[in-house]
């Protein structure tokens, strides 16, 4: 029935991953403390002022110019947060493989998908975030976003380790289904790789917020500290875009996946249960989003406002309607 | 945009009440407790709609005004795009290198020659191409708003197919025991919900009976008790004369039939009783319905034996696996039947049947009856009521399995309209729409000198890859030729 060996085994890697996600937290916040932004916020500022306003909604051409990109980009001057940077990026996708085998482990103990309990659910979640910002560096620097991936990774793997805990066991009959792997698949890819554009969001205020204040001739102020190691406000809007745009096609994948099972195991495609409730609210706050993005006078700061609030329907829909709301996704397995 | 906006946000905030307060169409006994606890704030609520949101006018409002402005937004939207289709791109601008994509070499072939040959080339690359006298604009992606107009479109047809099925179908719910059956008539049903323009009388006819329910439960374990499995062996006919299958109804495999689908959503337990009266004459025997209070099944019910002098009532718990510990009372410690008892308060008077007000089958009405004991029972044991009024007998015990029908026509078409909207939505959020452009001028130096250039309306990663391309296709018909 249940392998406790193998079920051990997986405890034991989340722990390990754990750690390598501390070492790479550490060695982020180095690597950050170190690094400096190419383009500095006077640069920006001179830049922005001089394209006109209305060239400034619609351009591309400038973001597709490497140079005011990320901080850590290999110049040779600039890189000096770069070796801990390195190890942070190598640690990171070390604990990610061991997370990901502790996955593995969890569901050969119990010979099934692993995702059946809250436990499990964040688990692969914390992976999702990981792997999400693992596959996105392959392409580019991505050393000084880190430090608020792993932050959040840990976070969520603490709160797996502590307060979700639950023993490996069998599946219970409403979650017996190949939906599972379909549905619960979809909506793990969604968080992790909206928890990565929130992070650019957020992160795109503080740029946003610093390059605004130098445009407007002010001291950027204590917002420098951070807004000085950050790729420019644009670069992280355009990032930040790109994930959610690319995620809200797979997360409406992921509501109708769940319609079409519900039909199936309930007897109606939607039925205003707490949690269809909130991945809809999820879905209108994203789709706000992208219209935001494309609206005269909500793009920029607004629309990162909205990113954010998504990000938070998420984790209300995971932690306050998984345990404190009765409904029919009562699949948290805590007591 | 902005008035869509903002209804997107109402609707997201007019939907949070629906999660927070216990909703009518998903949880009545929750509602109901509700308002007794809270006396006060309840029925202002309730006045407020929000026990049933997703049904309130208010809400009604903010997604019809919603569908309104996408309607007025996406149509007109439509014809633009039909208009724009058959249109040719537009002029090229005077100076391309001003663009965020840009090449440019000297040729020596004719420039008439390049632009001929260059928009032949481009238009086998699924270009749109229109041909100046010393320019060839190009144009792509289409798709885009194509797609934007599909997702949206699709939208305005899921809301159709949602409330149409509703309207046209119906719900029901019945508690089926084991050895007995089901009929598709109104008449069967514990509850039916028949939508706005649909018939009763054009149920089906199917039937089922349940041959057997099982459960299979974890013990051990931090989830002890945790169902592991359960499913319903039903023989089905799916008209009076066709012959009878079997079909085993499982969690996430519904039995489908005849248009209707049927769901088992529950299970309990039936213990069996036989009830004689002084004299000893029969005056009761069958499986009575308890229903579960717990996790472990501690279920109640009652027995109501109408036909003995004086009538005789019983109400009380069937525990599937009895605890030792009596302390919180008859509990059941485990969901399987390891070790069932029934532990039973006898009454006696009158059931108060005949009054003719209606009464539930779940509870007794002992406001004219007098309790005249209560007894533990193991199966086949019996208990001799006090004072010679009668014995009862716990013979043993069926399950019950609950089913939950639906007929749902609009089923179909939602699902279609919602894969048209993530297509749609797809080709939308993909596919950028973007413009190139070939120019020709003379060189300073003698010869052609070509220019291309590429802008994109949105996003578009890939431009400049998609330049040099379609730079390489000029080059064919216009090699580059260094200066000498």
């Amino acid at each position: 029935m249940i392998n406790e060996s193998l079920a051990q085994t997986s405890n034991m890697l989340v722990y390990a991953a754990m750690t390598g996600y501390v070492v790479a937290m550490v060695a982020f916040a180095i690597s950050l403390s170190k690094s400096r932004r190419i383009e500095t916020l006077q640069e920006t500022a001179a830049r922005v002022s001089a394209v006109s306003p209305a060239a400034r909604q619609g351009g591309t051409a400038t973001l597709a110019d490497a140079s005011v990109s990320t901080a850590l980009s290999d110049g040779d001057v600039l890189g000096s947060g770069r070796r801990s940077g390195n190890i942070g990026m190598s640690v990171t996708w070390l604990a990610t493989l061991l997370l990901g085998a502790a996955i593995i482990c969890r569901g050969l103990s119990a010979s099934r998908l692993p995702w059946g309990n809250m436990y499990e659910f964040s688990l692969a979640a914390g992976f999702s975030i990981a792997f999400a910002y693992c596959v996105l560096s392959l392409k580019r620097d991505l050393r000084w976003l880190g430090l608020f991936i792993v932050v959040p990774v840990l976070l969520d793997l603490g709160i797996a380790a502590t307060i979700l805990y639950t023993d490996s066991a069998e599946l219970v009959p409403a979650l017996q289904s190949y939906w599972l792997a379909i549905h619960v698949t979809a909506a793990t890819v969604c968080v992790g790789a909206f928890t990565v554009g929130a992070a650019l969001s957020a992160l795109y205020l503080v740029a946003e917020r610093a390059e605004a204040k130098v445009i407007a001739g002010e001291e950027p102020g204590r917002i420098a500290f951070l807004a000085n190691r950050l790729p420019t406000a644009d670069r992280l809007d355009l990032m930040a875009y790109r994930i959610h745009a690319f995620m809200f096609p797979i997360w409406t994948f992921a509501v109708i996946s769940g319609a079409i099972w519900a039909e199936a195991a309930w007897g109606r495609y939607w039925g205003w249960d707490p949690k269809e409730t909130w991945a809809f609210i999820t879905w209108v706050i994203y789709a706000a989003y992208l219209h935001a993005r494309v609206t005269v006078g909500w793009r920029g700061r607004k629309a990162a406002y909205i990113a954010l609030a998504g990000i938070s329907a998420i984790l209300i829909n995971y932690f306050v309607v998984n345990i404190l709301i009765p409904g029919l996704h009562s699949y948290s397995g805590v007591k | 945009m902005r008035i869509a906006l903002f209804l997107l946000f109402l609707l997201a905030l007019a939907s949070v009440p629906g999660s927070i307060f216990p909703q009518r169409g998903t949880a009545p006994a929750r509602v109901s407790q509700y308002l007794r606890e809270h006396p006060k704030s309840g029925p202002i609520l309730d006045r407020l709609h929000l026990f049933d949101v997703f049904a309130s006018p208010w809400f009604a409002a903010i997604y019809l005004l919603l569908f309104i402005s996408l309607a007025g937004c996406v149509i007109p939207r439509a014809f633009e795009y039909w208009r724009e289709l058959r249109s040719e791109p537009p002029t090229a601008p005077r100076n391309l290198s001003r663009l965020g994509v840009y090449e440019s070499w000297r040729t020596t072939t004719s420039a008439s020659d390049a632009l001929a040959k260059t928009a032949v080339n481009w238009e086998a690359k699924g270009w749109r191409v229109k041909v100046g006298d010393t320019y060839v604009s190009a144009e792509k992606g289409y798709a885009r708003e194509f797609g934007n107009l599909v997702f949206h479109l699709a939208l305005l047809g899921l809301l159709v197919a949602v409330g149409a099925g509703s309207s046209y179908g119906f719900r029901g719910t019945v508690i089926v025991r084991e050895e007995t059956g089901f009929a598709n008539n109104v008449t069967q049903y514990d509850s039916f919900t028949p939508g706005r323009s649909y018939s009763a009388t054009s149920l089906p006819p199917f039937s089922f009976s349940l041959t057997d329910f099982h459960a299979k439960y974890q013990s051990g374990g931090m989830q002890s008790g945790a169902a592991r499995e359960f499913h319903a062996d039903v023989l089905v006919k799916a008209n009076p004369e066709a012959r009878e299958v079997k079909f085993r109804i499982k969690v996430n495999e519904p039995l489908r039939v005849a248009g209707v689908t049927v769901y088992l959503v529950g299970h309990g337990y039936s213990p069996e009783f036989t009830v004689r009266d002084s004299k000893g004459k029969i005056v009761w025997q069958d499986a009575a319905i308890f229903l579960p209070q717990d996790a472990n099944f501690t279920s109640n019910g009652v027995v109501k034996a109408p036909d003995s002098v004086p009538q005789l009532g019983f109400q009380g718990y069937f525990l599937p696996t009895v605890t030792s510990d009596f302390s919180q009372g008859p509990r059941s410690i485990f969901p399987a039947p390891d070790d069932p008892q029934v532990f039973l308060s006898a009454w006696s008077g009158d059931l108060g049947l005949d009054s003719g007000l209606p009464q539930s089958v779940y509870q007794l009405d002992t406001q004219k009856m007098k309790r005249i004991g209560i007894e533990e029972l193991s199966p086949g044991e019996k208990w001799k009521l006090p004072r010679g009024q009668g014995v009862i007998e716990f013979t043993g015990f069926k399950q019950w399995a609950a089913f939950s029908l639906a007929r749902d026509p609009g089923k179909g078409w939602a699902l279609g309209f919602a894969i048209f909207a993530i297509a749609g939505l797809t080709m939308s959020l993909l596919i950028p729409r973007r413009r190139v452009w070939l120019r020709v001028a003379e060189h300073a130096e003698g010869g052609i000198l070509c220019e291309v250039g590429g802008l994109a309306k949105t996003q578009a990663p890939g431009l400049p890859a998609e330049v040099t391309r379609l730079s390489l296709i000029v080059k064919e018909s216009a090699p580059e030729v260094l200066s000498d």
